[in-house]
């Protein structure tokens, strides 16, 4: 094969390495330290979850600084870069049937229990009054304002979309070799990013302060809220891949064919995008 | 540069001693750990099955109190599942992958070990609460059987909160192991190996990868809704608030029931391979065989409320799912013509692999055929929850998956060693272990057809004569383990006669072409199909 000639035959198999070894103690110390918390030993919870958040930066940085080395060494050819392609490619197919199980959860609980709790006998109703409507009233019928669609949200939607317009066009301009365009691009993107995240938690205070939505707030607030939360986690994460692309932007490392971790954080911010559009849509409008 | 340079550098800095299986890289190495955790943790597994069924020996309770016995039998279903039977089907892909399709190692060696070393962590969070039960922290581990049904997990103690976590990173591990595999499949295949070409054990692992990738995510998102339901005042299974305790049982078994699929693909693909060769002859159905694996993967996301025919479903969604079901019997049926295909008129020879794959084809029959009848929506009001149940899926998964992991085991111990294990050994193993475990669960199902409930620490005393008998077999099946750890010991420190590359006559695959033991890096320059 052309590919593999190219590189005399060789994929490159990387040296052994510290790094996923640390990550799984890291996860280890952060998973005790979690189970721990919510059982209130708070202080010990705290030594264990603080020492593996810190191990999850150490390993981070060194993880991903030596896949960049490598690339800077020139060590990955095109068969390596497809490996990459796939391997993203994997990782958010997996993503998005996370997040499928999620809308899931909020079809059935949304379509499924709650009328089929309303069709019960009244003696056995959660509480008096229950009726088969969505939002649900919150446990023992306390009172709540349901999330509005046309005001943070929609605007948020806008934001987010015009966010994966500037990564599209960032993308397109590394490909034509305009550097500082794509810098530029990479930077808005981050901005608007951080906007985004600031509006969702000014619309989460909000919900807890004055429409008295909160997670204990029935299924209609505990769907609400690990939907718009992962959703939040995710453009968290997203924003850190983007920085370290904007890093490496700035240091001249992508060019015409050389930019498969712009490609991928891309890939993912549009996931994160469409993910936003479907929360939109099913949590907030319909 | 040549091939011999390049192995030379490598071979010098790869590190020795304990930083060589933290730090490695090496696909070969990342199996040997995977089977190695994956046979100490069938140890483990199979010392709480004994002190399952040292309690059940007689009537009353005997060795242990009922709380302890609920935990001991939720940690033997989690650890037989996530802590052996995937880590070994996961290491023999590891091992015999890359050399399968002609690649020079996984495709993301880096994300591979992490796959692997994400494994003894979860064991830990899982058993950890026993030991923090000294320390005055918690009562023990988790308590509600390997499935954590809301509300019990909701209501249960904080071992159950270490559980959570635990399916958290098993979930990670498994999902980037899954995409580690299908990459290497996809793209580093040699030259030649067409998919028409790939070994059917390579086409099981893939459909095995995609299940885990479809189905592992509903069980990670429910298991962070039960942490929210147990601390956050959510009410995602809680009728209170307007939620479902069902909704567990959806999510729990629309990944369990692929579980299953899970665990068996992968032995039934090695499956043929040992038939193959011990009848000397080409595996028959390829094509077959591999559009059932396909059509298993994708039947088996779609029956999963087959668990839940006593939970009051609608009857319209008891026949749908009692009939999807039944349509899964149609591959595996196909799967077993095609088993049945290769050893026809073949010159057969009865080493141990080949004992235990016939084995397999016994006991995981008379799983699949009961299954039917548990598929059966107005059949399974008397068997529900009854010991009916539990012979089934321990002729299911003892019968399929173990029995192909330890016919595997045999098979490729020479290859791995460079060594043939001992064959009497071997023999007595297989026996023991047929009669051991057939008289274990046969009597269970007698068991179940009277109504003994499963999950209960004690039973009526009619239920006893059958209760000894099973538990008899249960050391008898356990003490032949014994045999099987000794032999593989003997094997290590190089007792036996040396091991040919093609270690069997009858054996075919790339894997076979290399020495035995193969050399640390193999297929560095794809051969050419
Ligand atoms: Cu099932």
């Amino acid at each position: 094969m052309s590919i593999s000639q190219a590189h005399g035959g060789h994929y490159y198999l990387p040296k052994p390495s510290p790094y996923p070894a640390l990550m799984s103690t890291a996860l280890l110390l952060l998973g005790a330290g979690g189970a721990l918390a919510v059982n209130g030993y708070v202080l010990p919870a705290g030594w264990l979850a603080g020492a593996g958040g810190l191990l999850v930066v150490y390993v981070l940085s060194g993880w991903v600084g030596d896949v960049i080395r490598e690339n800077r060494r020139g060590v990955y050819g095109e068969k390596e870069g497809v490996s990459f392609r796939w391997g993203m490619g994997w990782f958010i197919a997996s993503e998005v049937i996370f997040f499928s199980s999620l809308f899931g959860v909020l079809f059935y609980e949304r379509n499924i229990a709650v009328p089929w709790l309303a069709s019960l006998n009244s003696h056995y109703s959660p509480w008096a009054g229950f009726k088969a409507v969505w939002p649900t009233s919150g446990p023992a019928g306390a009172a709540f304002t349901p999330e509005h669609a046309w005001g943070i949200p929609a605007l948020n939607t806008l934001i987010l979309l015009s966010s994966g317009v500037t990564v599209t066009w960032g993308l397109q301009q590394i490909t034509k070799g305009h550097r500082r365009a794509a810098t530029w691009a990479v930077g808005a993107t981050i901005l608007l990013g951080g906007v985004f995240l600031a509006l969702q938690c000014r619309e989460f205070y909000l919900a807890y302060t004055e429409l008295h939505l909160t997670l204990g707030s029935g299924v209609y607030g505990a769907t609400f809220f690990i939907l718009t939360g992962f959703h939040g986690l995710h453009v968290t994460i997203g924003m850190i891949m983007l920085s370290v692309i904007f890093g490496r932007c700035l240091k001249g490392h992508f060019g015409p064919d050389n930019h498969f971790g712009f490609e991928a954080v891309s890939w993912y911010w549009h996931f994160v995008d469409v993910v936003w559009l479907m929360l939109f849509i099913f949590v907030y409008w319909l | 540069m040549s091939t011999v340079d390049i192995d030379a550098m490598e071979e010098q800095h790869h590190p020795r001693g304990i930083t060589r299986w933290l730090y490695t890289t090496n696909h070969k190495d990342i199996g040997i750990l995977y089977i190695a955790f994956g046979f100490l943790m069938f140890i483990v597994g199979g010392i709480l099955a004994m002190l399952i069924r040292a309690e059940l020996m007689e009537p009353g309770m005997k060795v242990m109190g009922p709380e302890l016995y609920n935990q001991i039998i939720s940690v033997h279903g989690l650890v037989m599942v996530f802590a052996a039977l995937m880590p070994v089907s996961a290491g023999m892909v590891n091992y015999l992958i890359p050399m399968m399709i002609g690649a020079p190692d996984m495709a993301l060696p880096r994300l591979n070990n992490f796959s692997f070393w994400l494994l003894p962590p979860a064991a830990i969070l899982l058993v950890l609460p026993w030991l923090l039960e000294f320390f005055g922290i918690g009562n023990g581990t988790l308590d509600t059987g390997w499935t954590m049904y809301a509300p019990l997990s909701v209501q249960s103690g904080p071992g159950m909160d270490f559980a959570i976590f635990a399916v958290l990173l098993l979930f990670l591990s498994s999902t980037l192991a899954s995409i580690n595999i299908l990459v290497t499949v996809l793209n580093l295949r040699a030259p030649g190996m067409t998919w028409d070409k790939i070994p059917i054990f390579v086409w099981s692992w893939v459909n095995t990868a995609v299940l885990l990738i479809v189905v592992f995510p509903a069980l990670a998102g429910a298991a962070i809704m039960l942490l929210l339901d147990r601390h956050f005042g959510t009410h995602f299974f809680s009728a209170a608030g307007g939620g479902d305790p069902l909704l567990w049982v959806h999510m729990f078994w629309f990944f369990g029931h692929p579980e299953v699929y899970i665990l068996l693909l992968p032995t039934a693909g090695i499956l043929v391979h040992i038939l193959s060769t011990f009848a000397r002859k080409p595996v028959y159905g390829y094509k077959a065989q591999v559009y059932s694996f396909a059509a298993i993967t994708m039947i088996s996301v779609i029956v999963w409320a087959h668990h839940m025919y006593t939970s009051g479903l609608p009857t319209a969604a008891n026949i749908y799912f009692m009939f999807s079901t039944m349509a899964i019997s149609i591959p595996v049926g196909i799967l077993f013509i095609c088993w049945f295909g290769t050893i026809w008129k073949g010159s057969m020879t009865f080493e141990t692999p080949m004992l235990f794959a016939l084995g397999y084809i016994v006991l995981f029959g008379i799983g699949g055929l009961t299954g039917l009848i548990l598929s059966d929506a107005a059949a399974d009001q008397q068997y529900h929850g009854a010991y009916f149940v539990i012979a089934h899926f321990h002729y299911t998964l003892i019968g399929g998956p173990v029995m192909g992991v330890l016919a595997a085991s045999y098979y490729y111990l020479p290859k791995l060693t460079g060594r043939m294990y001992d064959e009497t050994l071997g023999k007595w193993h297989f026996w023991l272990t047929m009669i051991g475990f057939n008289v274990t669960f046969f009597p269970q199902f007698l068991l179940g057809i009277d109504g003994m409930p499963r999950r209960i620490a004690d039973y009526a005393v009619k239920f006893a004569p059958l209760n000894m008998a099973s538990s008899i077999g249960a050391f008898v099946l356990g003490a032949a383990q014994l045999i099987f750890l000794y032999n593989v010991y003997r094997t290590l420190v190089g007792a036996g006669k040396p091991a040919t590359g093609r270690v069997w006559d009858g054996a075919q695959g790339l894997e076979f072409t290399l020495p035995s033991p193969p050399p640390y890096h193999t297929f560095e320059v794809p051969p050419t199909v």
